[in-house]
């Protein structure tokens, strides 16, 4: 098994512990900070999206198609080879930055749009007759009822983003995944494989297994809770029929 | 000018393109292959993990969910990686076929095996979000027409549970799909893989000896547009599937 029983190899990997952490820190960076953008991005676009101005929906549909229909890897490749050729070149964790949250930044303002369109239209027309401006209603009555369905699928794109640094591969990467691999067949230190690729994927799974729980059970609660209000909605309804 | 001209007769070249496409196909098949075996590897995951609450037969459902869990928070890299070293090739693939080298054919198996364990991961949730939502009522009804529990599964629940998560298997298609270009890592097989590698090599091609930025905008161009397509129809079909289905539901709920 490639040396998964071997002290030798576990020793290698104990010797070489700061390439595992660093690797670690450049997937924490890259995921955060191409979270921010994607966040930037994201919340625009779908307040672009749930927009009563037409073209303003057109840009952000035709946005969310392109990038939710292609591969993040392309995307990546196009924009660091597009750079690196062009003489700009920006370096592999802000090519990374920018295409996560260029890609993520897509599914986050789907997230957004649900959030918006799942608050009853009444809400809307209620807050324009009190006389709220486009931010004031948004901000006072509109976010505060959408942001609890905003936030489970939100977690899971954190997960997503943080998985999705190993694209960071093709450019020739940094990330966890890529200082892994080249740990594994390295000159000096090549051959544990089994202990590192153990370690490195206990790093992800230690990241990632309580974000996405926590996802799915709020996911759950809010759903039985969405249930029980309708139920009570229903039953309240057949009373006064 | 020229530049863009040397970049565009890259892929009008016929050899070039017919590699490409060749590319293409292969994406295709290795993302249908691997939604297929990981719809019924995903199935017995899901029916593992939902209904195996017996004492004895407890254990095979923590072994789901550890599968489950332990492939859905780690990258697909990851495993393309593991696979690589330590999945074992059968001894009959290691031959040309496809007009793949027998070295390429070994890689395109391992790496499949990859994304299959990791597809068949994801899917297992889809089922079961597919069962959960098949009502009570359906077991008990079952039961008291004296169908057996496996029956029950096979002929009331399963069909049921399939037919509700056809649009979500659809844009887990897509996200195969995508989730394939991760190949391009390691091997030179599918369309993305391709691509990298005809640029990686313009300079022969486009007739001008240096790869240029126009290069790298017709050839990932293209390779988007691709994808896109193939995507964007499969999208196209779930909207609509959604669609229908919205207006079909509530008549299901009044009559049933």
């Amino acid at each position: 098994m490639a040396g998964l029983f071997s002290a030798n190899a576990w020793n290698k990997v104990w010797i070489y512990r700061g390439t595992f952490l660093m690797g670690l820190k450049n997937t924490v960076i890259s995921a955060g900070f191409g979270l921010l953008l994607s966040l930037c991005i994201g919340i625009v676009l779908g307040l672009f999206a749930t927009s009563e101005k037409k073209p303003l929906a057109a840009v952000a549909r035709v946005y969310v198609e392109l990038v939710q229909n292609t591969p993040l890897l392309l995307q990546m490749c196009f924009l660091y080879y597009a750079l690196a050729f062009s003489g700009h070149g920006l370096g592999i964790l802000l090519t990374g930055v920018l295409s996560l949250g260029i890609y993520h930044g897509a599914y986050v303002a789907e997230v957004v749009r649900a959030g918006i369109e799942a608050v009853p239209k009444g809400q809307f027309e209620a807050a324009f007759s009190q006389g709220f401006g486009y931010l004031g209603r948004m901000y006072y009555i509109i976010l505060p009822q959408s942001i609890k369905v905003i936030l489970p699928p939100m977690v899971n794109q954190v997960v997503n983003i943080f998985k999705n640094t190993s694209c960071l591969y093709i450019v020739g990467g940094a990330d966890l995944i890529s200082t892994t691999y080249s740990f594994v067949t390295g000159e000096n230190t090549g051959g544990a494989y089994a202990p590192a690729y153990l370690i490195s994927g206990l790093l992800f799974f230690i990241v990632c297994c309580p974000l996405s729980s926590l996802a799915s059970m709020w996911e759950i609660s809010l759903k039985r809770r969405e249930d029980r209000s309708g139920r009570t909605d229903r039953k309240r309804s057949e009373r006064v029929a | 000018m020229d530049t863009i001209r040397g970049s565009l007769s890259i892929i009008t070249n016929g050899a070039v393109l017919l590699y490409l496409l060749k590319g293409v196909a292969f994406t295709v098949i290795i993302s249908l292959t691997a939604v297929v075996i990981g719809l019924l590897f995903g199935s017995v995951l899901a029916l593992l993990r939902n209904y195996c609450n017996g004492r004895k037969t407890r254990v095979f459902k923590w072994l789901a969910v550890a599968y489950i869990e332990i492939f859905r928070n780690t990258p697909l890299l990851l495993w393309i990686f593991v696979c690589l070293v330590f999945c074992p090739c059968p001894e009959f693939l290691g031959r040309k076929m496809w007009g793949l080298s027998s070295a390429e054919i070994k890689l395109l198996f391992k790496t499949a095996v990859a994304l299959i364990l990791f597809t068949s991961s994801v899917i297992a949730e889809i089922v079961r979000g597919g069962l959960n939502s098949v009502a009570e009522g359906q077991f008990e009804a079952g039961h008291s027409q004296g169908f057996g529990t496996v029956q029950i599964m096979i002929y009331i629940v399963l069909p049921q549970a399939y037919r509700n998560i056809v649009p979500t298997l659809l844009s887990q298609v897509i996200t195969t799909i995508k989730d394939s270009s991760y190949l391009a890592n390691v091997a030179t097989i599918e369309l993305m893989a391709r691509v990298k590698k005809i640029l990686s090599s313009a300079q022969k091609y486009n007739g001008l000896g240096t790869v240029n930025v126009s290069d790298v905008f017709v050839l990932f161009g293209f390779a988007c547009l691709i994808y896109f397509a193939i995507n964007f129809t499969i999208s196209f079909f779930v909207r609509n599937m959604q669609k229908k289905r919205k207006r079909v539901v509530p008549v299901r709920g009044a009559t049933g």
